[in-house]
Formats: structure tokens, C-alpha cells, sequence
């Protein structure tokens, strides 16, 4: 903004320079979410730092032990590497299998077709509905015995599927879930792909590249910037996963679906041991950085900035 | 696969023909497998419609009943009565309601200070908005809870609706996108005319933003009205349920002998007013998400 163009305002008595002026205005403009910051993001931060050195029942003031709580999570509690274990198998075929899924999916829908729209909204659909209502749904048709699938292959005299009720499978029949409510993913890929230029594929047909080739060497690696935001998001979103073990599973069969979310609320919310939960939490934390991090460190090798 | 059809040439050789036959091949490959993907992600709602409208007997029938007949429409107000659904859905309209305009409200002034007015220390703080993005909830959730206990604020709505009015990082980044791409001369004509900044804000940028506006009002009333976790945390009497939790609740109870229908005519009425608004607002919402994770 080039306000010293405009020496027309003058306001009454005082003058304050532009600079500081919109210094202070810049920072009225932004004090909600400055206080924000400080109330609800900074001094939980501080706490949950102070509490994750406490043993902490809520009833009784925080006793601070240090890094006991710390130490207990890398060698006493053997729910940690159970937790862990679920977690990252989620985050590690769970969310190749949503992505690959919906790039196929906004692949399809990307091609010249009639009543794209009605596709597109029903592909999309299953991510607005309300996560609760989802479990719900998916719980009767995971029913062992009467769910559409179960009843439909008993009555073709074939072998029912234990959805929920054999730890070997229980995280699958999660995952699937997960694939079948990436909406918003299917949608950012196909934004993706309709921004992909024209002009590339007719090069590439000059040069006599088939659909296939075309398919990989333009199409995939034009949308990795996309692809790296949908990883991320991605990733932040299944290490936080909780509603639907919590409504469907409560974490069994036999801790199968027993995820690291779900075991921190139950410490904090059901055991009450706050100052766990909040070690716990930090941790957590680490996790989600480290990884976003390995993904940002790798981007430099598979992502392609068409900008430079 | 697309840029087939691009190969619509005045040609009338026989390469032409064949073009011509493995384009038609194709549309019907990709139609056989549109229809075939959208039934498989359209299934499991058509099933709960289904069976929303089932009796005791249709419920339990092997092999599975698409369409049953005769329809127990009484399904619908009879799980309605059996947890109060009423109170629950003005609960949720309330939190719905209120925190879309919290979210619209704080997000815009602050986005519009963080890209329509220059001043020392700006980059570096909307850096910092944008990292605690990366903080997961559950890094705040316990301190926020013990906070919001000591403020007497639990069983409330106010855990939930206030903070939105403090601005959400997402949010706040969305609108500054769209802020950004507002030439600077509409401003400078403003302020030629003696407008100050709040004026230029509420006169000039919210009426261009308004589409942008729209996508943050949207996406937070359908996260408020899928919040499960919130309120888990914050609200622990049944009449402040939101219906997230009432439906939980329902599923619990789960004593009557037409629990299923019963369950799957609550999720169907649960819903519904969210793929209403997603029908009337398809493109606002289809919009913000595409620009979300292009310029993310």
C-alpha cells in the first residue's frame, strides 16, 4: 500500500505517521485472534508442558514428578507400543489407500463426461455426513449377522466376514471407512487436475506418448503439490483419529482397533490421570512433527513445482 | 484418458475410425464404471434409508430386504420421542449458528489485518497462525477442559462458541487468500474519499469476500454439527446434548426391539439437514475445498 500518496487525511489535533498508524490499526484488526492465542492456544500449551510433569487426578492438586510420566510411556505402560502400532498401520495403509483411491476417483470424473456434477456430489457425500451417524450406519452393516453383507453372503450359503469382531480385521474394516469418506480429497485432486495444462498432453501426443504414459508422466506428477497437502493434512488427521473407534469399537476386539487418541482421552477422561494424558499428548505432538517433517524433507524428490 | 476426445479431427482415414471405435469403447468402460463406483459409495446410505422404514421381522430377514413393503414410516417419530431429538437438534443449531457467525466475523478482521494493512512484525505472526495448525487438539484439550472448569463454563456452550470467536487459523488463512486477491486500488479510492480502515473493511472488502464469507460460514456449521469430540469433553447433561452425542446416547440405550430402524431413522434425520445445505451450496463448498488445497 502506498499510503504516502494520499496526504488528504488529516485528523484533528495530533498526527501519528502512516507507519504508525497501521501499526496499530494491523494490530487491532488482529487482536481477537492474538487473544485467541494467548488464552487458548499459548497458556494451554504452558499448562499442558507443566501437567505432562505431574501425576494429576484432577481432584487433588498436580504433584510434580518430573519425567516420570515420560519414562512410564517408553517402559512401563504396555498399552503404548499396542497403541502405536494401530496408530501407524492406520496412518501407514489407511491413508496410501484413501489418496490412491481418490486420485483414481478424480482421474475418472476428469474426463469429459455428462452429469459430472451428480458424480462428483456422490462421491463426495459420504465426507459431509456427520461422523457419528457414519459409525452408526457402518455398524449395522458390519452386523455379524443381519448387515447387508454378512446376511447377503449367508444366504448365498458363503463364509461371513467378522468385520469388527476379529482383531486381524478390525483395522481394515476401519480403513475402509476412512477410504469410503475422502470427499474433500477426491475434490482438491480433481481441482488439481483440471489445472494441469492442455498444452502438455498435446506435446506429449506430438511425441507419441499413449494414454498411460501420458497418465504418468503428466498427470501424477503435475498434481504431487497437491498430493504432498493432502499426505500432511492427511497424516494430522489419522494420528488424531478417535470418534469412530470410540462409537464402534471402543478399541477392541482385543485392543486391535485401540488407537493412540482414543487412549489418551480414555486416560484423561476415564482414568483421570491428566498428567499422563498430557505426556502422552506431547508426544503425540512429536510424532505428527516428525513426520510432517520426513514428508516436507522427501517433497524436494517426488513433488513437482510447475512455478519452479 | 480425457484428451481422447480432444481427437476430433475432420479426417476420414481409418485411423480416424478406429479413434473413433476405441472412444466409444472407452465412454462405455467409463460409464459401466462410474454407475459401478457410485452404487458402491451410495450403498451403505441407501441401506440406512432402507431400513429406516423396516419392521421387526424385515430387519432381521435373511436374505436382505431393499425395499420392504409396507414401509413403517412410524419409525421416524417414534425414535424422534425416544431420546428428546428435539432439543438435541435446537442444541446443535444453536452451537451451529452462533459459531459460523463467531468464525465469520473474527477470522475476516483478522485476515483483513493480516493482508490489507502493512505493519512491522505481520508476516511473522500469520506464520505463527499458520503453525499452530499443527498442533493437535489433544496438546490442548486437557488444560482448556481445566480451564473451562474453573470458569464454571462446562455443561455450556460457551467452551464450544467462544473460542470461534477468536478466529480460526484455517479460516483466517482461507479469507486472507481471497483478501489478497482484491486489487489494492479499491482501497486507495476508499481512503481518497475520507474512508478509514474499518470502514474500507465492512464497506468495501466484506461485500466482494462475500463467496469466501459464505465457504467459512458452511464449513464451520458442518463442523459444529458433526463436533463429537467438544462436546464429549464439555457437555456432561443429556439436555445440552448436541445431536452428535444424543445419537450416541440413542445407540447406547439400545433396549427396544426396532433398535436398528429406529437407529437408522435418527442417523437419516441427523443427516439430513446437512446434505440439504451441501445441495444447495454445492459449489461454494466444492470452491472452498479446491482452493484450499491448491494454494495450501
Amino acid at each position: 500500500m502506498s499510503l504516502g500518496a494520499t496526504p488528504t487525511v488529516a485528523p484533528r489535533g495530533f498526527r501519528l505517521s502512516n507507519a504508525a498508524r497501521n501499526q496499530i490499526l494491523g494490530l487491532l484488526f488482529v487482536s481477537p485472534w492474538l487473544i485467541g492465542l494467548l488464552a487458548f492456544t499459548a497458556y494451554p500449551i504452558v499448562a499442558s508442558v507443566y501437567y505432562s510433569f505431574t501425576v494429576y487426578n484432577v481432584i487433588q492438586p498436580p504433584r510434580f514428578v518430573g519425567l516420570q510420566n515420560y519414562a512410564n510411556m517408553i517402559a512401563q505402560d504396555p498399552t503404548i507400543p499396542i497403541v502405536l502400532y494401530n496408530t501407524i498401520y492406520m496412518v501407514v495403509l489407511g491413508l496410501p489407500a484413501a489418496i490412491v483411491v481418490s486420485f483414481l476417483l478424480a482421474a475418472l470424473l476428469n474426463n469429459p463426461m455428462v452429469a459430472r456434477p451428480v458424480f462428483r456430489t456422490i462421491f463426495f457425500l459420504p465426507a459431509i455426513v456427520p461422523v457419528v451417524a457414519v459409525s452408526m450406519v457402518w455398524l449395522w452393516l458390519y452386523n455379524p449377522n443381519y448387515g447387508l453383507i454378512n446376511a447377503s453372503l449367508a444366504a448365498m450359503g458363503a463364509q461371513v466376514i467378522p468385520w469388527l469382531s476379529s482383531p486381524s480385521l478390525a483395522k481394515l474394516s476401519l480403513i475402509l471407512i476412512g477410504v469410503w469418506s475422502q470427499g474433500t480429497t477426491i475434490v482438491i485432486f480433481l481441482a488439481a487436475l483440471q489445472d494441469v495444462p492442455r498444452e502438455l498432453y498435446d506435446a506429449a501426443r506430438v511425441d507419441g506418448a499413449n494414454g498411460i504414459h501420458r497418465f504418468f508422466h503428466i498427470t501424477i506428477p503435475m498434481c504431487t503439490p497437491s498430493v504432498l497437502f493432502v499426505l500432511i493434512t492427511g497424516m494430522i488427521g489419522w494420528f488424531q483419529y478417535f470418534t469412530i473407534p470410540y462409537i464402534m469399537t471402543q478399541g477392541g476386539p482385543m485392543q486391535s482397533t485401540n488407537v493412540y487418541s482414543y487412549y489418551l482421552y480414555q486416560n484423561a477422561f476415564t482414568f483421570f490421570k491428566m498428567g499422563y494424558a498430557s505426556a502422552m499428548a506431547w508426544i503425540l505432538f512429536l510424532i505428527i512433527v516428525t513426520f510432517s517433517f520426513l514428508a516436507f524433507r522427501s517433497s524436494g524428490r517426488w513433488v513437482y513445482y510447475a512455478g519452479g | 484418458m480425457s484428451e481422447l476426445t480432444s481427437v476430433i479431427r475432420p479426417e476420414t482415414s481409418e485411423r480416424t475410425q478406429t479413434v473413433r471405435v476405441s472412444r466409444i469403447a472407452w465412454k462405455v468402460v467409463m460409464y459401466t464404471l462410474l454407475v459401478v463406483l457410485s452404487l458402491s459409495f451410495l450403498f451403505p446410505l441407501l441401506w440406512m434409508l432402507s431400513t429406516s422404514v423396516k419392521d421387526t421381522a424385515q430387519t432381521y430377514h435373511v436374505p436382505p430386504i431393499w425395499i420392504p413393503w409396507p414401509m413403517r414410516f412410524q419409525n421416524y417419530p417414534e425414535a424422534m420421542v425416544a431420546q428428546p431429538f428435539g432439543l438435541f437438534f435446537l442444541n446443535t443449531l444453536k452451537y451451529a449458528l452462533f459459531s459460523a457467525v463467531g468464525a465469520v466475523l473474527s477470522s475476516s478482521l483478522v485476515a483483513y489485518g493480516f493482508s490489507r494493512i502493512r505493519w512491522k512484525g505481520r508476516d511473522v505472526l500469520f506464520f505463527l497462525c499458520l503453525c499452530t495448525m499443527m498442533i493437535p487438539f489433544q496438546v490442548r484439550m486437557i488444560p482448556l477442559y481445566l480451564v473451562f472448569r474453573d470458569l464454571h463454563w462446562l455443561n455450556g456452550y460457551n467452551p464450544l462458541i467462544v473460542p470461534t470467536f477468536l478466529g480460526s487459523a484455517y479460516y483466517i488463512f482461507l479469507l486472507r487468500q481471497f483478501f489478497m486477491s482484491i486489487p489494492h486500488e479499491l482501497s486507495e479510492a476508499a481512503r481518497i474519499d475520507g474512508a478509514g480502515e474499518a470502514m474500507i473493511f465492512w464497506r468495501v472488502i466484506l461485500p466482494l469476500a462475500k463467496p469466501a464469507l459464505a465457504v467459512v460460514a458452511l464449513f464451520q456449521m458442518i463442523d459444529a454439527w458433526n463436533d463429537f469430540l467438544g462436546p464429549l469433553i464439555y457437555l456432561n447433561q443429556p439436555d445440552m446434548y448436541p445431536v452428535s452425542l444424543g445419537l450416541q446416547r440413542f445407540q447406547g440405550q439400545f433396549v427396544e426391539k426396532l433398535a436398528w430402524p429406529y437407529l437408522m431413522a435418527a442417523s437419516t434425520v441427523v443427516i439430513l439437514p446437512v446434505v440439504i445445505v451441501f445441495f444447495f451450496a454445492q459449489r461454494t463448498f466444492i470452491e472452498g475445498i479446491a482452493v484450499s488445497g491448491i494454494k495450501g
